[in-house]
């Protein structure tokens, strides 16, 4: 309440001055008139709450304002060969290129520097919007002049935010730790100790080399080990969020094949090519409703399914269907189909990447403090392939579907004289998993460039997947999926990308020698054949 | 013509193999032809061969080779490896490391000692793996010893814990998979990206020269002839119907007290050192060797050139290679977008109407023909006897 009280009284102070934004005569007041004047004008421009003041004052403290000489107008000017291209300040009308003679950059001194800092900075420490507050601090933090010291002070009282009054409190020490008495030094180091920003073990290392106080360097070395625990703490936790989404990418692309294959018992080689077919979907739906892009997903989804599993439907009808009971064979025609997809998918669109855009809602991430922080589109991801798993859980525990699905993997021809129709049954299963391939391929679009390899590059890794879990069983796929994940995220950071994806291949080669079904395999005679 | 057939081992080898003597009688001819053609015929003459295509015949050859050891392996052992294109490659790049340390200082850095990539990557030193290659018959050892150690090894451990059917095949592709990204990384030493190439010559026989090109075709034919009689022999032998009985009852051989796991690693080891000098073949004809040629596709197109000859006759593999082979140049020059389609399109038609290949079809139909013409003959000598 209190900070909207003063940004009132602010607000009613500086009304007069909102008329008059930019006198007509500044270009020549800012040419001509002594220092003592640009000093006034450099208050009242950065005091100023008009957004062009500010800018004209922020572009002035970074030495990029000029005047035109010959109409006295203020500029912006951007070399162009040997010349300046130039754009008024108020208007941003372009006025043609100009020699460099033409214009004049607006003085500057070390005095009028310190002032429009603090007074700019000033502004944004007060401003009602935390983010700009944070900034502005975030700002203060990283130099140490006696202004900016001040400035902290003096905002240390107004804040009430804890976040930032612990970082205020942070940029204090740093400055206490470099200047104060020794006393003073030694509580900065204790109190630095417990500060995740950068700054502070940036300040507490500078000063370690610097001291050679026996009680202040015990300190430090205690406040840096402290704070590296915890950044280690940390960084393990953002691999495991790393670790996770990519295992929940995994997920999504494995989890259609551990239907088809694992439990049909059909070698999908077109299976990458219906993840696909899913992410051309979102790409689709995003060209056709380009005003929409937020809603698109949501349309994406289950056109992305339809279209998958249709094309699921299809391929098992005209060649799986065929080719029961010989697997190496509808390998073969599978990866056929998967051939004729791709190139269809290039003859159509293009042999290039299309661009899938992110929606709003889906960049930028969530701040937890100033050692980690996660995207979130990756926390989407990772919920989205869980509600996926969860759902096909359900799907095939406790609908009828699901039921006559099971009761046809595991005995054919019994469930046949039960009277399920086991041809249909077949047809529905392979279209389920299609289509799931095909949501994970919206899913994917977010992630990943979308072209006519996506499939082909996850197809490997979803076998790997289905194959190291074991066979005909959907939580092997997720443990196995999550595992891989995480544990080629954790070998990623010594070893490299690409080192620790060979090495994930060669440990599950070897893994399949010690256990042929892997990790969770079915028990039974049923198996051997 | 009996007592014709009883003069040598290599006769009595093709005795029952009719498909097999007019394979390789075919094969003799046609190369003859060929070097005749290419070098004795003037280049004006409408008859004549280009060296350009008798390049071209010989990667087909060496494609052929291929194509028979995966034959050798996926017909009569029923192991379908879809990462046979990295036996290949593995020779393929044994070659190369000759070939590049032939180049000497001729390179466009002149450093003697290092090939151009890595004095590009600012090494100072060969590395270990790289040392003797300059020694061909070192070379000529590891385009045998590197892929039929590494067919062994992972031979081995599958094959002992009876990984069998599609999963053999995934690992299999696995292995391809994993050998491709790792020849992709730049300070693994083969190039990386680019691979090895800019060959200069073999044995002091400039590359580029027309009679080098015909005596490199001239070996791919003969390596083509050995290793069909060797696979012949491999398979008309005791042990060759040992391996047809793991093909087709695996369990049932296990329990007659066959060690099934040692059948299967020789078959293994043999075919990945025939690939090997397929390879080996191979890259001093196209002058280049990338890792591209470990992609997972590669090994896969194999497959379909011994489905579409027909699996399990070992010349219908060859057959099956060179007409894909020749299709692939043929739509890729002519309708660079059908080729895809093509080619998966063979992929359903060959498992979905042709599970024996093109002698599967055609083999009944000539025999057919051969009674037909010999029932009149034989009912002469009814009549007369």
């Amino acid at each position: 309440m209190k900070v909207l009280q003063r940004l009132a009284v602010l607000v009613m102070l500086c009304l007069p001055s909102l008329a008059q934004a930019l006198p007509d005569d500044l270009g020549q007041q800012l040419l001509k008139g002594s220092w003592t004047e640009r000093e006034q004008l450099a208050s009242t421009l950065a005091s100023s709450p008009d957004a062009l003041s500010l800018k004209a004052a922020q572009l002035w403290l970074d030495g990029e304002l000029f005047v035109l000489k010959s109409s006295k107008q203020l500029v912006l000017s951007v070399k162009e060969d040997k010349r300046y291209r130039v754009t008024d300040l108020v208007s941003g009308a372009d006025l043609g290129l100009h020699k460099k003679r033409a214009i004049k950059k607006v003085p500057l001194n070390n005095k009028l520097r310190g002032l429009l800092r603090t007074t700019l900075s000033l502004q944004n420490l007060q401003s009602p919007n935390k983010d700009l507050r944070r900034e502005a601090i975030e700002n203060l933090l990283g130099d140490t002049s006696a202004e900016s010291l001040a400035l902290l002070n003096q905002v240390q009282q107004q804040e009430q935010n804890t976040d930032l009054q612990a970082l205020i409190a942070t940029g204090l020490a740093v400055d206490a730790l470099e200047s104060g008495t020794p006393q003073e030094q030694i509580k900065a180091a204790q109190q630095l100790g417990d500060s995740n920003h950068p700054v502070a073990a940036q300040a507490l290392l500078a000063q370690q080399a610097n001291t050679d106080d026996q009680a202040l360097l015990a300190a430090i070395n205690k406040s840096l080990a402290d704070i590296e625990q915890r950044r280690r703490f940390y960084g393990a936790i953002e691999n495991t969020f790393f670790g996770l989404s990519l295992g929940s990418v995994l997920l999504l692309s494995a989890i259609g094949l551990a239907i088809t294959f694992g439990v049909m018992g059909v070698i999908n080689m077109a299976h990458g090519e219906m993840i696909m077919l899913g992410a051309y979907t979102t790409f689709v739906v995003q060209s056709l409703l380009p005003d929409h892009i937020g809603a698109s997903l949501f349309i994406s989804l289950p056109l992305a399914f339809l279209v998958a599993g249709a094309t699921g439907v299809l391929i098992e009808r005209t060649v799986i269907r065929h080719l029961y009971g010989r697997p190496l064979e509808t390998l073969l025609a599978t990866f056929g189909v998967s051939l004729i997809l791709q190139q269809a998918v290039r003859s159509i669109f293009s042999p290039l990447n299309q661009s899938v855009i992110t929606p709003e809602w889906m960049s930028g991430s969530i701040v937890i403090n100033e050692m980690l922080s996660l995207t979130v589109n990756r926390v989407v991801v990772i919920g989205f392939s869980l509600a996926v798993f969860l759902g096909l859980l359900f799907v095939l525990k406790y609908t009828r579907a699901g039921l006559s699905m099971r009761a046809v993997t595991q005995n054919r021809a019994m469930a046949s004289s039960m009277g399920i129709r086991t041809g249909q049954v077949d047809a529905l299963t392979f279209g389920l998993g299609s289509g799931i391939a095909g949501i994970a391929g919206v899913a994917l679009s977010q992630l990943t460039n979308v072209g006519p390899n996506l499939g082909q590059n996850y197809i490997i890794d979803s076998f790997m997947v289905v194959v190291f879990g074991g066979v005909g069983n959907l939580w092997g796929t997720f443990v196995a999926a999550m595992g891989l994940g995480i544990v080629n995220k954790f070998i990623e950071p010594w070893a490299g990308a690409v080192i620790a994806k060979i090495l994930v291949l060669v440990f599950i080669i070897l893994f399949i020698q010690k256990r042929p079904r892997g990790l969770f395999a079915l028990k039974g005679r049923a198996i051997e054949s | 013509m009996t007592t014709k057939l009883q003069g040598g081992s290599v006769t009595r080898l093709l005795l029952n193999d009719r498909g097999g003597r007019w394979f390789l009688a075919t094969l003799a001819i046609a190369t003859v032809l060929v070097l005749a053609l290419n070098l004795l015929v003037p280049e004006s003459s409408p008859l004549h061969v280009s060296t350009y295509m008798v390049t071209l015949l010989g990667k087909y050859l060496c494609y052929g080779l291929l194509a028979l050891a995966l034959d050798l392996v996926w017909g009569y052992c029923g192991i379908l490896s879809l990462g046979h294109g990295a036996f290949f490659a593995l020779g393929g790049y044994a070659m190369g490391m000759y070939l590049m340390r032939q180049i000497g200082d001729r390179g466009v850095y002149g450093n003697p000692d290092l090939p151009d990539f890595m004095v590009f990557l600012d090494w100072q030193t060969l590395p270990w793996y790289w040392q003797g290659f300059d020694q061909f018959w070192f070379a000529a050892l590891m385009v045998l010893l590197v892929p039929g150690v590494l067919a062994f090894l992972f031979g081995w451990l599958a094959f002992r814990s009876r990984v069998t059917g599609v999963y053999l095949s995934i690992i299999t592709q696995a292995l391809t998979y994993a050998l491709m990204l790792m020849f992709f990384q730049n300070d693994f030493g083969f190039g990386g990206n680019n691979g090895l190439t800019d060959f200069k010559d073999i044995l002091g026989f400039d590359l580029q020269a027309d009679s080098t090109r015909a005596v490199l075709f001239l070996l791919s034919s003969l390596a083509l002839i050995a290793g069909y009689l060797l696979c012949r022999a491999l398979v008309n032998s005791r042990y060759g119907r040992v391996l047809v009985a793991v093909r087709d009852a695996e369990s049932r051989t296990r329990f007659l007290g066959y060690r099934v796991e040692h059948f299967k690693l020789l078959a293994f080891v043999v075919s990945a050192m025939l690939a090997g000098i397929a390879g080996a073949l191979y890259v001093p004809q196209v002058g280049i060797i990338n890792p591209g040629e470990f992609s997972p596709i590669n090994s896969i197109e194999l497959v379909i050139w011994v489905a579409i000859g027909g699996r399990g006759t070992l010349f219908g593999a060859v057959i099956g290679a060179l007409m894909v082979s020749y299709a692939k140049t043929w739509f890729t020059g002519a309708f660079p977008e059908v080729w895809l389609f093509a080619l998966g399109a063979l992929f359903v038609v060959s498992t979905l109407w042709l599970p024996k290949g093109l002698v599967g079809v055609v083999g009944p139909v000539l025999e057919r023909w051969r009674t037909h013409r010999q029932q009149p003959a034989l009912k002469e000598v009814a009549d007369h006897g």
